[in-house]
């Protein structure tokens, strides 16, 4: 039952929900509109999962006193300052909850993703070698998208309409090969986790 | 002179800005610690938004305002989740989790199919020809979608002829890596861009205009 | 040890000053660079003219604070040329850590034009699972949002009287930094055969061109190049615009940053086969 029931159930819904498309009959639509409300509700306790792993985590690092616990405690102030702000004062624009979020949030974010601009003329800098052909067709692709950035004179409109074409073709043709393989993927993923062929999401007894 | 409350924020968000810029010296507390308050900032950042928006809306008001008892029914669905953390009631969680993923794949399965397979092979079947520069593309677009997808059959080997058209096929995808390295060193500069507007002509503005108040 | 040896091993934070410096001086020097449109972004500014005072729009703001800098101008152009024809919106912050900024550029766009919420737009703002989020907007906007972002039911709202789905809005203008776009690709337009556009970051551009292709998107903007090319088009240059003199020098020193190790790779090989 542990194990049985919780695939009959993902057969059943899986089947169901598959079939649904083709049938859009009103009955059909009523269980498929119900079970959409349901699983969006389902979903929030389930977010709120990784949150508690979250904070499990550096608990336990303060607790053991583990290498830069410190850290921790101020993960945990962070965490308890957003609860509690927003739970007194609401989450609108002009509250504590969302100062943080602006002044404290924002920044960090948006400036760990600017570090990136600087790791990535590194990683060109080091690695970007002409070894091999395909090292090469992979510079030459890539130097010719960053000179659609550089006007460079009368050679700015034919580098745009060389560049246009190699979006629109060869790129176009390898990002397709790649669609068409991760939908087949995913289509092939899903109907071994709707017969059961697939379990590794159940966890172990 | 800017009002004094805006003036701390904006020189909080300005300090933790240059703490994360440190880190491209080397690591230090000054990074680990803005690394660690933004992990907790986020995370309750979410749950926050969570109940605002999620358990409120979904959950409170239809039982307990609106008087929508059946919603009690997702509600301890949603509960048994946290049942995972148990060694001993763990197995219960599979129940809500067998619900959502029936759904997730069940629904998955004609629509991925759809979006990722055939449009797209169905869009690759254009009038080629070698009369014209878009007949050209086209007959390109499908040499090369072909290429590339029997490079990914790896169950027989890459040799002879079938080696021959793996090759070009993964000459295809280099160009379309390489495409997309080129966008990503635009994608990445864009985001300094800010960084560096914020600081130039949001908070050194004000952080001048009150040291020369003071001083 | 040879100059090419000192080359290769250059310590990276040098690499990292001339990128810092790269982006600091056309910050402070201004100059123009010329902003070449493009069909796919041309397409999207050409629809948003089509539309008609009262046309309702979809416009889904699905990124995250770290995407800002390229999606921001993005946004804020399209709301601005859509309150400008006095089109309504419906807004969606399917990106879990967006909601919040999507409503400060809401509340601030809006200010600028006069427009109050429930009568000229509707954000709906965040649920969980954006993919069944969107599914469940096909059936109904009222199944996944029983009221808006602020609370209000979205039944007392004087503009979604006559609004239920994705059947009532002229398209959805996907602006997204994560795989939501995906979501709307799959479980919009191919359930629902909503007609689609996206603004994706720089990184994700070019994966979606075969989506282009195939009509599934009718448009494609690619992170700050796109946004300065609807600036342009708009009439409305910004930030998007300004930033394309510094991201002119900044690939200028990454291509330099190129060549110059593959001339010491090649020094170093050379060197090699020498001795």
């Amino acid at each position: 039952m542990r194990q049985q029931l919780p695939l009959a159930i993902i057969l059943v819904i899986g089947v169901f929900m598959a079939l649904q498309y083709f049938v859009p009959h009103e009955s059909s639509e009523f269980v498929y509109e119900w079970s959409l409300d349901w699983v969006i509700i389902i979903g929030v306790f389930a977010m709120a999962l990784g949150l508690w792993s979250m904070f499990v985590v550096h608990y336990t690092k303060i607790q053991k006193k583990s290498s830069g616990w410190g850290f921790s405690v101020i993960a945990i102030l962070g965490l308890l300052y957003m609860l509690i702000a927003g739970g007194i004062w609401g989450i609108e624009e002009g509250t504590p909850f969302m100062d943080f979020f602006w002044y404290v949030y924002t920044p960090i974010q948006a400036t760990m993703f600017a570090l990136l601009a600087f790791y990535i003329a590194s990683a060109a800098y080091r690695a970007f070698r002409v070894r091999t052909i395909l090292s090469t067709i992979l510079l030459v692709a890539a130097l010719l998208l960053m000179f659609r950035l550089i006007p460079i004179g009368p050679l700015s409109g034919p580098i745009q309409e060389l560049d246009r074409w190699i979006l629109g073709v060869p790129n176009l043709a390898a990002k397709r090969a790649i669609i068409i393989g991760v939908g087949l993927g995913i289509v092939a993923t899903a109907v071994k986790v709707v017969l059961g062929i697939e379990r590794s999401y159940l966890g172990k007894d | 002179m800017p009002p004094i409350g805006d003036l701390l924020w904006t020189t909080l968000a300005a300090f933790l800005t240059f703490c994360i810029f440190s880190f491209l010296y080397k690591d230090n507390p000054f990074y680990k610690f803005a690394e660690h308050l933004v992990v907790g900032v986020s995370a309750g950042y979410f749950a926050m938004l969570l109940w605002y928006e999620g358990l409120i809306p979904k959950l409170y008001v239809p039982i307990l305002k609106e008087g929508k008892l059946y919603y009690l029914i997702p509600g301890i669905l949603g509960l048994l989740m946290w049942t995972r953390f148990s060694r001993k009631w763990a197995w219960i969680s599979r129940y809500p989790i067998a619900v959502y993923v029936g759904i997730g794949t069940g629904v998955a399965i004609p629509l991925e199919m759809q979006t990722k397979v055939v449009r797209q092979l169905s869009a690759s079947m254009t009038a080629i020809s070698l009369n014209n520069a878009t007949g050209i593309n086209n007959l390109l677009v499908v040499i090369g979608v072909f290429c590339a997808l029997v490079y990914f059959f790896f169950s027989k080997e890459h040799k002879g002829a079938f080696g021959g058209i793996a090759r070009f096929g993964i000459w295809t995808l280099m160009i379309g890596f390489g495409a997309g390295f080129g966008l990503t060193v635009m994608g990445r500069v864009s985001l300094l861009i800010d960084r560096v507007k914020f600081l130039a002509e949001t908070w050194w503005p004000m952080f001048k205009a009150f040291v020369g108040a003071v001083f | 040890m040879a100059f090419y040896e000192k080359l290769m091993g250059l310590d990276r934070r040098w690499v990292y000053l001339c990128v810092g410096i790269a982006v600091l001086i056309p910050f402070f020097i201004p100059f123009d660079v010329p902003v070449y449109t493009t069909p796919e972004v041309k397409a999207v500014y050409d629809f948003m003219e089509s539309l008609k005072e009262g046309d309702v729009l979809f416009l889904a703001i699905d990124y995250d604070p770290n995407a800002m800098a390229e999606l921001h101008p993005t946004a804020t152009v399209m709301m601005r040329q859509a309150f400008s024809k006095n089109v309504k919106l419906v807004i969606s912050a399917l990106s879990q850590n967006g909601p919040g900024m999507a409503e400060q550029l809401i509340a601030q766009i809006s200010k600028e034009y006069g427009k109050k919420s429930g009568v000229d737009y509707c954000y709906l703002g965040y649920k969980p699972y954006p993919g069944i989020v969107i599914l469940a907007m096909g059936q109904n906007f009222r199944i996944p949002f029983p009221s808006d972002y602020y609370g209000v039911p979205l039944d007392s709202l004087p503009m979604m009287k006559n609004i239920k789905n994705y059947d009532d809005v002229k398209a959805v203008i996907d602006v997204t930094g994560t795989n939501a776009i995906d979501y709307w690709l799959v479980n919009g337009n191919a359930r629902y055969k909503v007609k689609l556009a996206a603004a994706v970051t720089g990184v994700m551009a070019a994966d979606y061109y075969p989506y282009l292709q195939s009509g599934q998107l009718f448009g494609l903007l690619s992170g700050l190049k796109g946004a300065s090319e609807y600036e342009v088009l708009a009439n409305q240059k910004g930030f998007a615009f300004s930033g394309m003199r510094i991201q002119t020098v900044a690939h200028i020193v990454v291509t330099l940053f190129i060549v110059i190790g593959n001339i010491g790779f090649f020094m170093a090989r050379a060197g090699k086969r020498r001795s």
